[in-house]
């Protein structure tokens, strides 16, 4: 396959970025798109180019590093599939593709199609988590999780904190990811001592890092590589709601 | 060097009871004098960093991610064991024990493994307190299911994701002592050395991988927690970022490093499709409780397969060989890695493989769809199977999946006594970077096992011990000597790299040392084929250090420079892999030689010349690594042809 390559370059944070064009002429369809990346910064170093910055790490979708916005969609045209997962057998011969960084502000660019992701880290340090220290739990079995309950949750917990959900809104909101954990807890037993700090901890931390307000698209949802639902945005809008209600803890 | 493996007195079952006893302690309110260092932030780096800002002490976790959930154990999809016997299946703490030390083909300490098994139930508890969504009954109770090597169920899981879903717990934790103000976080941050002085562990030396710069940790004691190095092979199911560094450079610091040739290879991942290839996909082993392995009966059969004039489907009853199930009964396709590995290979060695390139064998799902049904069988592994999908295009609901045994784990690291110190003071390894628990064969679901438990159970109780001895003022600062030569011996050498302006990209390099390593070092070796890979791993070298090209700039981003640390250190490593699988006259779990195997082609130990753990002590550049000998004593298991017969 030939393939056309307009890909996001940008040499740091402070400078200004722009797309510049990249010919392939021999790419298989059987190659990942990464593959197709790395075919491309081979060539580019013999040539004694700067190859193309991008995140990856495991390269089979679970690790949530991979991060390009391909003509368009975050992770590129599959769905349910990071841009590690993505195949070329998904394009056409002689096809240009146009690859990006995520955009939002709360993601600024590191360098070409890297972008900085921390806001979620601190998302999660503001409530994600149980408070249990090491060594203090009962034995496993005496929290009794009805399978439908342990499989809703691990509906939720099945995020990858890739982004996509935040590249894909046009207010580059990250309801989704902060929904999805706080739904994880909200729904276990575990959870229960802390689910009103947590949602308005959580909700806190993410209004302070700049991510954008939800207006309920579902294109998140859509994009979302691991397809979480709609539904844990509802679940932590009444978690929120029922936290204004009932707390006094924090504040914002 | 004299290896002092501390192992306690005492009954098997006593001895971790005995030992938690006999450490001393850092009172509360002394804690917060003490700084530890945690580098990597999987399951191990992350218990371990959160267990012991929840004790009090001063943690700085360190990870090359950009964020600590992205770690490689995030990958591991089947499960993890504990002996909780909530089956009643006549599991127990020794069970797990045994089958654990069997499976490692008798080359791990026995004290050590009963530790683990011992620890293995309170992980369990743990995990479920932190909210991981563990697969459970109608009822509310956890699910098991049962995974190779073993005869009970006691593997516990969260779908096809239960790394992630541990590892996820372990961040939870991490993140929030990171709230609390006791761990301080350095993503992005790569160790390039340790600092030593005084003969024990005072620091690391780092760089930031955003802005290049190197920076000095100091700290009472450094845990590395840096998982396995596969990636030596270029292609594994290892994440593409999965590095020796942390570990060799330690090792060249006075750290001697455990059965560096001890790898294992995974018999189902996806197989190789083409030279561009990045890297090899695991199916999990749990795919192995329902999935038939097979191969055709007859070359001609797989000749046509492979030339695409007959499909996996056309193939009757009779014409096939379902080769584990007809090898060994007992265990059938639930045999050890290792064991279904090495059939695979031998049915592709014989020309009935599958696939275009003759190198795969099937992994046939069609009598667990007719027994249970697509809904149930599409309920355990829907993920494995969409995810197999996405990457060949075929549908293995409707067609066996083809697989190829990967590089997937290293029971190799850096040596440690019983309390997970390294050879190095102050020193500690954790996980899979460590050697301890798996001999020369880890079997499934053990791993997040292992890093857990050192993380969570073992590490907090033994770094008091060595806190208490020293002494919160044995430490120094980031400016002293100790600090500042190291910092100028790591730019020193990422000038050099930057410097080499050859023609060759690094990962051309990197690529062709896995070749070496996978033809001569993989999953059968032989003393020929070793002594010509050492000579090529030398020629590589030189090619390395006189030919690799690396654009930008070191004071930035700069992934090339990153891959060429990393690669210039497996490359050494590689050398110490062949010189240990050539010491090792014997065949054992990963580790099989061609010339020591049993008339079926099974693995032939030398327990009498070969029980021990070959422990290589760095000698200086240039100069043969020192074999060190820490002999193994069985005292509870009689050593025996491990058979799955």
């Amino acid at each position: 396959m030939k393939i056309t390559l307009k890909v996001w370059r940008q040499k740091n944070t402070n400078t200004e970025g722009k797309l510049v064009d990249y010919q392939l002429d021999n790419v298989s369809e059987d190659m990942s798109f990464l593959e197709m990346f790395d075919v491309l910064n081979d060539s580019l170093t013999r040539k004694g180019e700067d190859p193309v910055t991008f995140d990856h790490d495991c390269r089979e979708g679970i690790c949530g590093t991979c991060s390009m916005y391909i003509n368009g969609r975050p992770h590129g045209p599959q769905t349910g599939a990071t841009t590690c997962q993505l195949h070329m057998r998904s394009f056409n011969d002689g096809d240009t593709i146009v690859v990006e960084p995520w955009r939002a502000r709360a993601f600024p660019v590191i360098k070409d199609l890297m972008v900085d992701r921390l806001a979620f880290d601190r998302i999660i340090q503001a409530g994600g988590y149980v408070s249990v220290n090491t060594g203090s739990a009962p034995d496993a079995n005496e929290i009794l999780i009805p399978r439908s309950i342990a499989d809703e949750a691990m509906d939720a917990a099945a995020c990858i904190g890739c982004g996509a959900c935040v590249a894909a809104c046009k207010n580059a909101s990250a309801m989704l990811f902060v929904s999805a954990k706080v739904s994880q807890l909200a729904i276990l037993p575990q959870g229960q001592a802390e689910h009103r700090e947590r949602a308005e901890r959580m909700v806190a931390q993410m209004d302070a890092e700049g991510f954008g307000a939800c207006s309920f698209t579902g294109a998140c949802s859509v994009e979302c590589p691991k397809s979480i639902s709609l539904d844990h945005i509802a679940r932590m809008n009444r978690e929120y709601l029922g936290a204004k209600l009932a707390s006094d803890n924090v504040q914002g | 060097m004299k290896l002092e493996s501390k192992i306690p007195e005492g009954p098997l079952a006593e001895k971790w009871a005995r030992q938690k006893f006999a450490l001393k302690l850092v009172n509360p309110a002394n804690k917060r004098k003490y700084d530890v260092i945690v580098v990597g932030t999987g399951l191990a780096g992350a218990s371990a960093a959160a267990s012991l800002a929840e004790l009090g002490y001063n943690v700085k976790a360190f990870c090359y991610q950009d964020s600590p959930r992205r770690a490689h154990s995030i990958a591991a999809q089947g499960g993890i064991n504990a002996a909780k016997n909530y089956q009643n299946d006549g599991d127990s703490v020794f069970r797990l024990f045994y089958d654990t030390i069997k499976g490692g083909d008798y080359r791990a300490r026995e004290g050590n493994v009963h530790r683990l098994a011992e620890v293995s139930v309170n992980i369990i508890d743990q995990c479920v307190a932190q909210g991981v969504p563990f697969a459970r009954e109608y009822g509310g109770t956890l699910a098991n299911r049962s995974f190779g090597g073993a005869q009970v169920s006691r593997t516990f899981y969260a779908r096809g994701q239960t790394g992630q879903q541990l590892l996820l717990g372990a961040y939870s934790a991490l993140s929030r002592q990171v709230a609390n103000g006791k761990v301080k976080l350095y993503t992005r941050t790569e160790m390039l050395d340790l600092v030593v002085e005084g003969g024990k562990a005072r620091g690391i030396v780092t760089r930031n991988l955003i802005t290049g710069k190197i920076e000095s940790h100091s700290a009472h004691a450094v845990l590395l927690c840096t998982g396995g190095y596969g990636n030596v092979f270029y292609l594994s199911t290892n994440a593409m970022g999965c590095n020796v560094t942390a570990a060799w450079r330690a090792h060249k610091k006075g750290a001697v490093f455990g059965n560096p040739c001890f790898t294992q290879i995974h018999p189902t991942c996806i197989p190789v499709s083409g030279h561009y290839q990045s890297k090899l996909t695991l199916m999990s082993e749990s795919l192995r409780n329902d999935g038939r392995v097979w191969a055709p009966k007859s070359k001609e059969d797989a000749q046509k397969i492979q030339k695409g004039q007959l499909k996996a489907t056309d193939l009757a009853e009779d014409a096939r060989d379902y080769f584990l199930e007809r090898r060994y009964p007992a265990f059938g396709n639930l045999v050890p890695r290792d064991v279904a590995s090495r059939n695979a290979k031998n049915m592709c060695d014989e020309g009935r493989g599958v696939s275009k390139t003759g190198l795969a064998v099937y992994l046939d799902f069609a009598d667990a769809i007719k027994r249970d049904g697509q809904k149930v069988i599409e309920a355990k592994y829907g993920n494995l199977f969409e995810m197999y999908e996405k990457i060949t295009g075929e549908n293995p609901y409707e067609t066996p999946m083809m697989i190829y045994p990967a590089v997937h784990y290293t029971m190799g690291g850096l040596w440690v006594d019983y309390n997970l110190m390294t050879t190095v003071p102050g020193l500690y390894a954790l996980g899979e970077a460590n050697f301890s628990d798996h001999g020369a064969n880890r079997l499934g679901a053990s791993a997040l096992m292992q890093g857990l438990a050192d993380g969570y159970f073992v590490i907090p109780y033994t770094v008091g011990d060595y806190l208490a001895t020293i002494g919160p003022a044995d430490k120094i600062p980031v400016d002293s000597p100790a600090f500042k030569e190291t910092e100028q011996k790591v730019q020193a050498q990422i000038n050099r790299m930057m410097s080499i302006k050859g023609t060759r990209p690094v990962d051309d390099l990197h690529k062709e040392l896995g070749h070496i390593m996978w033809e001569y070092c993989g999953m059968a070796r032989n003393a020929e084929g070793l002594q010509l890979a050492k000579q090529k791993i030398q020629a590589l070298k030189k090619e390395f250090w006189s030919n690799a090209k690396i654009m930008g700039d070191a004071e930035e981003m700069n992934q090339a420079l990153e891959q060429a640390g990393r690669v210039a250190d497996f490359i050494e490593l590689g050398e110490l892999m062949v010189d240990d699988a050539l010491n090792r006259n014997e065949s054992c779990g990963g580790h099989f030689r061609e010339e020591y195997q049993t008339p079926d082609g099974e693995a032939l130990r030398d327990d009498e010349h070969y029980a021990y753990v070959a422990a290589w002590e760095y000698q200086g550049e240039g100069n043969p690594e020192l074999l060190n000998k820490e002999m193994l004593e069985f005292e509870n298991v009689k050593l025996t042809q491990r058979s799955y017969k």
